[in-house]
């Protein structure tokens, strides 16, 4: 702080003096509110969280509510989600990166994606029931639910798989080229094995994206709670964790049940967030080196 | 030898298309959804007819006689939305600057991580919280009769917009060059001068664009807005129960059928048509970033 000569007019002090106050406070403040927000959904969810809780369905008889169905659900949309919009996404951003010389189509591409990734998950959600469960009449479904959430996450697979491809160095496609190969099998032995880092943070992105998503799956996967195996779960209706909590605080008011739900959400995100922090600095580094 | 080449030419001309095939899906998706909601918000808006439908004034649609007027759904979202840019941007503008100029390496990563937290938390758990504790306290702190109400959505979306906020802002924060605050500082300003008055205008169309972004969000955002307002179809007051342009979507759909329904879908365009606007804004701001 030698700048600071004795020159500086007391206003000029006061300027910054009161800027920086308000930049910790905001800042502070920021922390707070994450620490506040774990913190008063963990200490108020993880008491209910018991085995009994995680491994039962709902019954009536005993008046009991356990959430295994929902927790079947939330893991078969978020499979059926992955198996489709990873070969989608991915491919589209091969073609981008690899194949596409009409600048149109790639600026077509690109802002479609950007579309994609601004429009409201309610939206989505009307688009899926009007599409998916009434026109290709597959009903309320966690396969629809699945299907309508790939459109929702292809921009994310694709950008984080064009991310990575940039950075596959051109002289590896040069040097496979010129051993003779064809472009699809440069593709198959270099670009894909390249890309994977990418393909891996899209795919944790988009899992949190799924666990965290509700308004988008209320009309089209529907909010029932039956245990099923991972077929007959896919064509039937299904409420998946977030809804479930939804319909438990909002209209049946079983807040404790809401509660265990949402620490058990909160924890998955900070799972989530944590290992997609470590495997991008994973793969910085292992690109660095 | 001659057949095979041919073949394997074959071979990568199908390969090909069906790269084509698989970019161009992202397109044929916003085709679909862009085609769906407008031919199914039309009808309903033929029928009410458009100055009816936009600025009726009141929403009745179990009535007899019904009415549709989407007027407080309209006014909700943009008095909820700019509340929220009004609260969430300068906490979130000030935590942008200080942790792209002022603060230490760890502290940003470690404050960052937060903030990206903050992202991932599932919106239903906003509204969780919301519920069981904005809720309650605004109706013992304002002595009003129920605290589920406009002032807690828009406490909600302010929180929620804060990560696209801080990180839009910090992207464009730290692409500021650094010459330019060197050359700010040789010139005798501080370094609060500088940052506030050098790095901030520098970086003023990138912050545009997290306004914009925010906007986006809280304009789309439903179901932790439905789990605090009350979703009463009143005209916004900051203490009454209000719906948003999203929560009258959700709220009517399960068990809506005939023109009430297609109202609802008539609904949902005229929040795609926001959207739509509000991603050209954002889009035309960071483009016009980049070219400077």
């Amino acid at each position: 702080m030698s700048r600071k000569t004795p020159t500086l007019s007391k206003r000029r002090k006061a300027y910054g003096i009161v800027m920086q106050t308000l930049m910790l406070g905001a800042t502070w403040f920021t922390v707070a509110l994450v620490v506040f927000l774990v913190l008063y959904v963990m200490i108020g969810g993880l008491p209910h969280i018991t085995w009994e809780f995680l491994s039962t369905a709902p019954s009536y008889l005993t008046e009991r509510i356990g959430i295994l169905p929902d927790i079947l659900n939330t893991v078969y949309i978020v499979l059926a989600t992955l198996i489709f919009v990873l070969p989608l996404g991915v491919g589209a951003a091969i073609y981008l990166t690899e194949y596409a010389t009409n600048r149109k189509v790639v600026v077509l591409i690109e802002y479609a994606a950007e579309t994609l990734s601004g429009i409201p998950s309610i939206i989505y959600g009307l688009v899926g029931m009007l599409f998916f469960c009434q026109f290709l009449n597959m009903r309320t479904s966690l396969m629809a639910g699945a299907l309508t959430l790939v459109i929702m996450n292809l921009p994310t697979i694709m950008r984080t798989t064009q991310e990575s491809l940039k950075a596959v160095p051109q002289s590896y496609r040069e040097g496979a080229f010129g051993l003779g190969a064809g472009k699809w099998r440069v593709i198959r032995t270099v670009v894909l094995p390249g890309c994977i880092d990418g393909i891996i943070t899209g795919s944790i992105l988009s899992v949190g994206r799924i666990l965290g998503e509700s308004a988008a799956l209320l009309f089209t996967a529907g909010f029932a709670h039956a245990v099923n195996g991972l077929f007959k779960g896919l064509s039937s209706a299904g409420a998946t964790l977030t809804v479930a909590l939804y319909v438990y605080a909002k209209e049946q008011g079983e807040f404790d049940v809401a509660f265990g739900i949402a620490a058990i959400l909160m924890l998955l995100t900070l799972i989530i967030n944590l290992s997609a922090t470590v495997v991008g600095k994973y793969f910085q580094r292992r690109k660095n080196s | 030898m001659k057949q095979s080449k041919s073949l394997k030419r074959t071979v990568e001309r199908v390969i090909q298309t069906i790269f084509l095939l698989l970019g161009l899906a992202t397109v044929g998706s916003v085709l679909l959804i862009t085609v769906y909601i407008i031919i199914s918000g039309i009808p309903a808006i033929r029928e009410i007819g458009l100055v009816d439908f936009l600025f009726g004034k009141k929403w009745a649609s179990t009535a007899t006689p019904p009415s549709y007027g989407i007027l407080p759904f309209i006014l909700t979202s943009v008095y909820g939305t700019g509340g929220a840019i009004l609260l969430g941007v300068p906490v979130g503008f000030l935590t942008a600057v200080y942790l792209s100029k002022v603060a230490p390496k760890r502290v940003k990563e470690i404050v960052s991580e937060a903030v990206s937290l903050l992202a991932g938390i599932p919106s239903v758990v906003y509204g969780l919280v919301g519920m069981l504790v904005l809720v309650p306290a605004i109706r013992s702190v304002f002595g009003v009769p129920d605290g589920a109400s406009l002032l807690a959505a828009i406490i909600v979306l302010s929180v929620m917009i804060l990560p696209s906020i801080v990180k839009v802002s910090i992207t464009a924060l730290d692409a500021v060059p650094e010459e330019y605050e060197q050359a700010s500082l040789a010139l005798g300003a501080t370094k609060t001068e500088t940052w506030f008055r050098v790095s901030v205008p520098a970086a003023k169309s990138g912050i545009a664009a997290a306004i914009v972004l925010g906007v986006g969000r809280a304009i789309g955002e439903a179901m932790a807005v439905m789990m605090v307002s009350g979703n009463v179809p009143n005209m916004p007051e900051l203490f009454q129960s209000v719906r948003f342009l999203t929560t009258a979507v959700a709220s009517e759909m399960s068990y809506s059928s005939g023109l009430q329904r297609q109202a609802l879908f008539s609904i949902a365009l005229v929040l795609y048509l926001f959207i739509l606007l509000i991603n050209a804004v954002f889009n035309m701001l960071l483009k016009g970033g980049k070219k400077q």
